[in-house]
């Protein structure tokens, strides 16, 4: 008796008389790269063609504004704490009357810098700052840097412009 | 005098059209190949160079020019050179006896659009094809190297095994014709006559030698990465590898118009007496030409897409493929044509003689070959 029964005993036999001509085995093969030859590639021309990474894809960080344009961020440096590679560094200063437009909190990032040779992309600045500041937007990636002067992006690079917001999949 | 040097420069200018063709082919062989196994595989191939990478061959070309040619200093130098040039000049002159189509008349000039038209024309082939197997063998020698010898010999035994097959194909053929010259072959075949229906067999195994005689997968055991680190060509680099890569190209295409030629009514294509009638006979001939070269140009696809298919033999596989199986069954072709010639019906002593072979395998299976449990 045995456990399932539906053991199958193989044993391989000589090879019968299609299988040792070979023909209708080639034919076959033949005829399944006939189909694929006829079927649609699946490359991507990758600089030209990007395929959709989906919504939660962890590319280049950017400091985001609020719906009046005034930079979120309140420089208290969860970020860097956060951040394994230590890859992000901030310099904070406290807002003077009038910039209430520009900043949203009391005190801001002066200075804000992510080092990408540093980063590791694992999304942890975002998850730790508390004013939905810092995000990696899914849409673009960093690009290739040719020099090492370019690797460190300041604020100039990270903060959103209000003309090409980012927004995300569920966010008004 | 005058017309001797018509004669010349008619051939002349023949034999430069028929070579720019060749190399044409040859050199868009290799983008095709690139592009059939890329489409073979779901992907895209070649799309860089110019539209959709035509100019992919050129680029390959400046590439193997710009190569640092490199000579072994221990080879022998001289003999490292021929090796290439040998297989490439051997590629090239097969086309010499394959008849591209029958005679025009241009300004009332005759041409005879076929190189020379011997009275041993597929001799002629069989011999440059022998030859082309030196071109290997003295450049796989010559680079004083173990591994290319090792490649250059199993290319020599593999040819030399497969022409043997190969030739007892074509003397079915020759039952028909009656004539070695290429043309006469062709002729008898006029009018929808094509040898392939008398001779499905012959076919069979004619294909499978010329797989093997252009050492193409499944039987591209002289060029091998893993035992071999190339094969044959392993110390060739620059243009000297491009010509043996090259003339395996020519070599494929010139394979595919021999296969034609012999089995496929060459230059005959349907409808050639209504082409005939409406636009003459020059038009006609142009026609049964491209004919000629279409039905060469489906054979390289068949090649290219066996490759993309198929994976090769293991040596002795190979061997026992040649000699215990394709010349016993090319021996037993040659006494069906010989015996349906002999009672004067050759299309039904083919018919015949392929469902004797399957129907005797088959008995014998049931008779001696052990079951498997299913």
């Amino acid at each position: 008796m045995k456990l399932s029964n539906r053991t199958k005993v193989m044993e391989q036999g000589e090879m019968t008389l299609s299988e040792r001509m070979y023909l209708p085995a080639i034919v076959g093969g033949m005829a399944t790269t006939l189909k694929h030859f006829f079927s649609k590639p699946v490359t991507i021309r990758y600089p030209e063609q990007k395929r959709y990474l989906g919504p939660i894809f962890r590319g280049q960080h950017i400091l985001k504004k609020d719906e009046e344009g005034a930079e979120r961020c309140t420089a208290c440096g969860l970020c860097a704490v956060a951040c394994p590679a230590e890859a992000i560094s901030m310099v904070a200063a406290e807002r003077i009357p009038g910039e209430e437009k520009l900043y949203r909190e009391e005190k801001y990032a002066k200075v804000y810098e992510v080092n990408m040779l540093r980063c590791i992309f694992c999304g942890l600045c975002e998850e730790a700052c508390p004013k939905e500041a810092i995000f990696l937007r899914h849409d673009t990636m960093v690009p290739v840097f040719n020099s090492r002067d370019e690797v460190i992006y300041g604020k100039d690079k990270l903060v959103e412009k209000m003309d090409q917001r980012y927004l995300r999949e569920g966010w008004k | 005098m005058d017309l001797l040097s018509d004669f010349f420069l008619a051939k002349a200018t023949f034999i430069g059209i028929v070579f720019a063709i060749t190399l044409g082919i040859a050199a868009y062989s290799t983008y095709f190949e690139r592009k059939i196994a890329a489409f073979m595989q779901d992907r895209i191939g070649p799309d860089r160079a110019g539209p959709f990478g035509i100019l992919q061959p050129l680029a390959d070309a400046v590439k193997m020019f710009m190569k640092e040619d490199f000579i072994p200093a221990n080879s022998n130098k001289w003999l490292f050179i021929a090796g290439p040039c040998l297989s490439m000049l051997t590629a090239l002159m097969t086309s010499a006896v394959v008849p591209f189509g029958d005679t025009v008349t241009i300004g009332g000039v005759t041409f005879d659009l076929q190189g020379i038209d011997v009275n041993i024309g597929i001799l002629w082939v069989f011999g440059i094809v022998s030859l082309g197997v030196y071109g290997i063998l003295i450049g796989g020698w010559a680079s004083n190297n173990k591994y290319s010898l090792l490649g250059a010999i199993r290319a020599a035994s593999q040819n030399i095994s497969y022409e043997l097959a190969m030739g007892l194909a074509i003397i079915a053929i020759l039952l028909f014709s009656g004539s070695l010259s290429t043309k006469a072959i062709v002729e008898g075949q006029q009018n929808g006559h094509w040898n392939i229906f008398y001779q499905p067999l012959g076919f069979i195994i004619f294909l499978i030698c010329a797989f093997a005689e252009c050492n193409r997968t499944p039987f591209d055991l002289p060029e091998c990465e893993t035992e071999l680190i190339g094969g044959y060509h392993t110390e060739y680099s620059s243009m000297k590898l491009g010509f043996y890569l090259f003339a395996e190209y020519i070599n494929m295409f010139i394979s595919g118009a021999v296969m034609a030629t012999l089995y496929f009514g060459g230059y005959d294509y349907p409808g050639i007496d209504f082409v005939t009638a409406q636009f003459g006979n020059n038009i006609a001939v142009f026609v049964g030409m491209g004919a000629l070269i279409g039905k060469a140009l489906l054979f390289v696809f068949v090649f290219m897409w066996v490759r993309w298919t198929l994976p090769r033999f293991r040596y002795d596989q190979l061997m026992g493929l040649g000699w215990a199986t394709l010349i016993p069954l090319s021996m037993y072709n040659v006494v069906v044509t010989a015996f349906g010639i002999l009672i004067g019906k050759p299309f039904t002593a083919g018919i015949v003689g392929v469902v004797l072979l399957i129907g005797g395998l088959l008995i014998h299976d049931q008779l001696f070959v052990k079951k498997k449990i299913a």
